[in-house]
């Protein structure tokens, strides 16, 4: 059979101006009238200056009126690659059916200046950090159209009006497409004061729009990083070592080097890898390896020695914020609750396994990078084997999941460079097993809490006491993130909560542990809003408090947490009679910008079998972007929140992860899906809020909170499965 | 070994022993079909073999001779399945969607009309982006609009 990805598919993943040729579905005359904004004029657009960048290189503009927009940030299924079109459709005043997307070049944003911002997907930024640059740049060449057309029929350019891609003059009769206009346009200043529309003019932003990137997503179509097929290219499996920091000593490749199909077996500073004609031979390789490792003495370590670390680190815990004196209140207290919490490590557990593949050709180096960052895959591919980041070409297959795990950290593009060095002119894809991919991630960081909080004589809460202890993602990303040797990341949704009570002291100890540790959806917001609104309930319970009105009287009346805390009650009609054996439970939580809350409605069987049957999801993120993509993501955090929640951890013996596939680290599967009811109540604010990670934050506690007022158990650590609960 | 895929008969150079999954993606260079797990748990490399549902990456190729297999790409974008897919916007990252439509179109044959308990038996596939809710509501409109196989 001939293959369908042939040379000609490959091409279009690698050479995105290839790719829009075959979009503008014309021949080189697209590219000679082209319209690419920023190569005419270098005046940066207002709003635009954070990074001092001259922007933007977002539109293209063909004969045949297609419009075509680049996206810098990738797609992972967040749909950043449609809300960014979006936005800048929303100016341009095209219609939308003529909008194409295009994946932005790192290689042409480093040789004009870092003209594409940043290219970093993470932390729900995707959209909202870029969203007034797209408007802006629509903005400005809709002002150059026109203009274009008042000086080709010598008319005031107040009088040209853009519309469904086209500038008319009624006067006149005439009108002309964007797309015959745009030579004569891209030859004019890019204007800085191009007015933006209000959101109540808003056609496209904010209503549900069809994504762009779907329709190749249910045909096979869509290339993710393990699909790109390059002519003559040879497939790696790799080894790393088990144990966290060890190294290869010698590689015994006796038993596969002689192997069908077997090119080379390559040893790298941590890992083995064995490249092949085809992966499953390469794997089958790996398994037949006799590796012997150097592990450093890191082989000690287990959950005991973690739990012991953190214990160590929650003693030492310095301030990250303090009002009152709680201490002192505690002390004096005749009425005191307190609680240990505790989180484990998490895989992000992708359903596409990393890879990416490679190609040195003498001083040049070509990547095929299923990233949240190309920009960063583009500087360690360039560092890995020395030379000038404008050497790189980096492609951008879409990623099959990211959540965290492809973004900070390039390790397997590292790989796969180093792996590729070994075969100048022939592209290699370095594909990790299920089980390399379980056993060598950034770990979502384990943490342990203790809360105390104290009641004065009268019943109401006086003090709060919160003192945690974790390892610091950015202490090895961004240290200069830190402040005084603090990383206050460790105690989001803890230090700032909005909870107005008179004394508060929150502290965090940073710990050093051999385990990595990454950014996994929502971050701390994944399990500090556990702890706090699961304390919140204790509280409750202790103080004989409805659960609802303590948050209310405790948080500012004027702040968006109260807010979206009443229209999540509102819409889950809170408080309203429930079938029997059925229960609530809710919690709120701010997030990236955005503000949630959550109302759980469930059943515990007395076999501790769970039934969750409804969930609802209040979220104001300000503006919203596309809003059935954002209902998307309210769905779709509700699946990873509960796999988080009810299965799955990351335990760690001699050194190593104990985890392997699927079968101990299990997925929650379709029949575990509630009935969800996404409810968005953007309040115009004018930061927007991400929503990616936010609708994460007060859903777990909701959820514990539920399961608490059905039982009476207050459960403090996930997953719940480690206290007999299932989730079914 | 001769492999008829989508209805196209292939000679592949292969071992016995090599996973059809890897023989449909390598050596045919059919990549719609995912590779997620290895060992059947997560069903991203869902194909039809006669009709019927199979995790492919650990069905040997040889078991496949003289069957008919169909992969994502035989269903063509001509499956009401896939145009529900479409309507209902149900992938986000998309990389397990393959394997859930093809397990999808499997129940479909056997159940024109599938009840919410039928689907929460059949669809035993991962999705890490929990796009389950939206792919309960696919099935029910595709079982509407009627769903056609082609070549299963």
């Amino acid at each position: 059979m001939k293959p369908l990805n042939n040379a000609n598919e490959s091409d279009s993943v690698s050479n995105p101006r290839r790719n829009f040729l075959k979009l503008a579905g014309a021949a080189s005359t697209s590219l000679l009238f082209g319209f690419h904004l920023p190569a005419l004029g270098q005046a940066p657009l207002r709003g635009a200056t954070e990074h001092a960048t001259d922007i933007n290189a977002w539109i293209r503009i063909t004969p045949d009126n297609k419009v075509i927009c680049e996206v810098a940030h990738a797609e992972m299924g967040q749909g950043t690659s449609t809300a960014l079109p979006m936005m800048l459709a929303e100016e341009l005043e095209c219609n939308w059916s003529d909008v194409r997307m295009e994946f932005a070049s790192v290689q042409e944003h480093l040789n004009r200046n870092k003209i594409f911002g940043s290219f970093a997907t993470g932390g729900s930024r995707g959209t909202r950090t870029s969203q007034e640059m797209m408007r802006m740049a629509g903005a400005a060449a809709r002002e150059m159209l026109k203009a274009a057309a008042s000086q080709q029929w010598q008319v005031p350019v107040s009088e040209c009006v853009a519309r469904a891609g086209h500038i008319s003059h009624t006067a006149s009769k005439r009108s002309a497409s964007y797309g015959a206009l745009a030579p004569a346009a891209a030859k004019l200043a890019i204007p800085t004061d191009a007015p933006l529309k209000a959101p109540s003019e808003w056609a496209l932003i904010g209503k549900p729009i069809a994504r762009l990137d779907i329709p190749s997503k249910v045909d096979g179509s869509a290339i993710f990083g393990i699909d790109v097929r390059v002519p003559g290219m040879l497939y790696a499996a790799i080894v790393q070592c088990p144990v966290f920091g060890g190294v290869p000593v010698s590689v015994d490749d006796a038993a596969v080097k002689n192997r069908r199909g077997i090119k080379k077996v390559v040893t790298g500073p941590d890992f083995v890898a064995v490249v092949a004609d085809n992966w499953w031979r390469a794997q089958q390789a790996t398994k037949a390896l006799n590796i012997t490792w150097d592990y450093k003495g890191a082989e000690k370590l287990d959950d005991a020695g973690v739990l012991n670390i953190l214990k160590a680190g929650i003693t030492a815990a310095k301030p990250l914020t303090r009002r009152g004196d709680a201490g002192a209140v505690l002390s004096q207290s005749s009425k005191i609750i307190e609680a240990e919490y505790f989180t484990p490590y998490l895989n992000h557990a992708t359903l596409e396994p990393q890879n990416c593949t490679a190609r040195v050709t003498g001083d040049k180096l070509e990547i095929w990078a299923p990233t949240q960052n190309a920009e960063a895959s583009v500087m360690v591919a360039a560092a890995t084997l020395g030379i000038p980041p404008t050497s790189v070409t980096c492609n951008r297959p879409y990623l099959g999941g990211g959540f965290g795990r492809r973004g900070a950290f390039q390790d397997f593009v590292k790989q796969s460079v180093l792996i590729a060095k070994e075969f100048p002119g022939t592209a290699v894809k370095l594909l990790w097993s299920r089980e390399e991919d379980m056993q060598h991630g950034f770990y979502r960081p384990a943490a342990l809490y203790r809360l105390r909080a104290s009641f004065a004589a009268d019943g109401a809460v006086n003090a709060l006491e919160v003192h945690s202890a974790s390892q610091s993602i950015l202490e090895k990303v961004r240290p200069t993130a830190l402040k005084n040797g603090q990383d206050f990341q460790c105690g989001e949704a803890l230090y700032d909560m909005p909870y107005q009570f008179a004394n508060l002291d929150v502290r965090h100890g940073m710990c050093t542990i051999n385990v990595p540790v990454g950014f996994w959806r929502s971050v701390f917001h994944s399990q500090n809003p556990f702890v706090r609104e699961s304390f919140i309930d204790e509280i409750c319970k202790a103080g004989n408090f409805d659960a609802l009105q303590f948050r209310l009287d405790h948080l500012p009346k004027d702040g968006r947490d109260y807010q979206v805390l009443q229209a999540v009650a509102k819409g889950s009609n809170w408080g309203s009679a429930l079938p029997a054996g059925h229960f609530r439970g809710l919690a709120v939580q701010d997030a990236y910008a955005s503000y949630g809350a959550a109302v759980v409605e469930l059943s515990v069987n007395p076999d501790k079998s769970v039934k969750v049957h409804q969930v609802f999801i209040a979220v104001d993120p300000g503006h919203v972007a596309n809003s059935d993509s954002a209902k998307a993501q309210i769905e779709g955090n509700v699946a990873y929140c509960f796999t988080a929640a009810f299965m799955s951890e990351i335990n760690i013996r001699d050194g190593r992860v104990q985890q392997n596939n699927f079968s101990d680290y299990p997925i929650t599967l379709l029949r575990h899906s509630p009935k969800i009811t996404p409810i968005l109540v953007p309040s115009g604010a004018r930061e927007w809020g991400g929503m990616g990670e936010p609708p994460f934050a007060a859903l777990t506690p909701a959820l514990a909170n539920a399961i608490a007022n059905a039982t009476g158990e207050r459960l403090r650590s996930m997953p719940f499965s480690k206290h007999g609960y299932t989730l079914v | 070994m001769k492999l008829t895929i989508n209805g196209k008969t292939s000679d592949l150079d292969i071992e016995a022993d090599m996973p059809l999954l890897w023989a449909i993606r390598d050596e045919a260079g059919l990549t719609g079909t995912k590779f997620g797990c290895g060992v059947a748990l997560c069903g991203a490399c869902t194909v039809l073999l006669d009709g019927e549902p199979v995790r492919s990456c650990v069905v040997p190729a040889s078991t496949a001779v003289g069957r008919k297999i169909t992969t994502i790409e035989g269903l063509s974008g001509v499956s009401a399945l896939q145009k529900s897919w479409i309507e209902k916007q149900v992938p986000q990252c998309g990389y397990c969607q393959s394997g859930m439509l093809m397990a999808a179109t499997a129940l479909l044959a056997r159940k024109p009309n599938p009840s919410d308990e039928d689907i929460d038996a059949a669809i035993t596939n991962v999705c890490r982006c929990g796009t389950y809710p939206r792919i309960r509501e696919a099935i029910h409109m595709a079982a509407k609009l009627g769903h056609k196989v082609k070549g299963a």
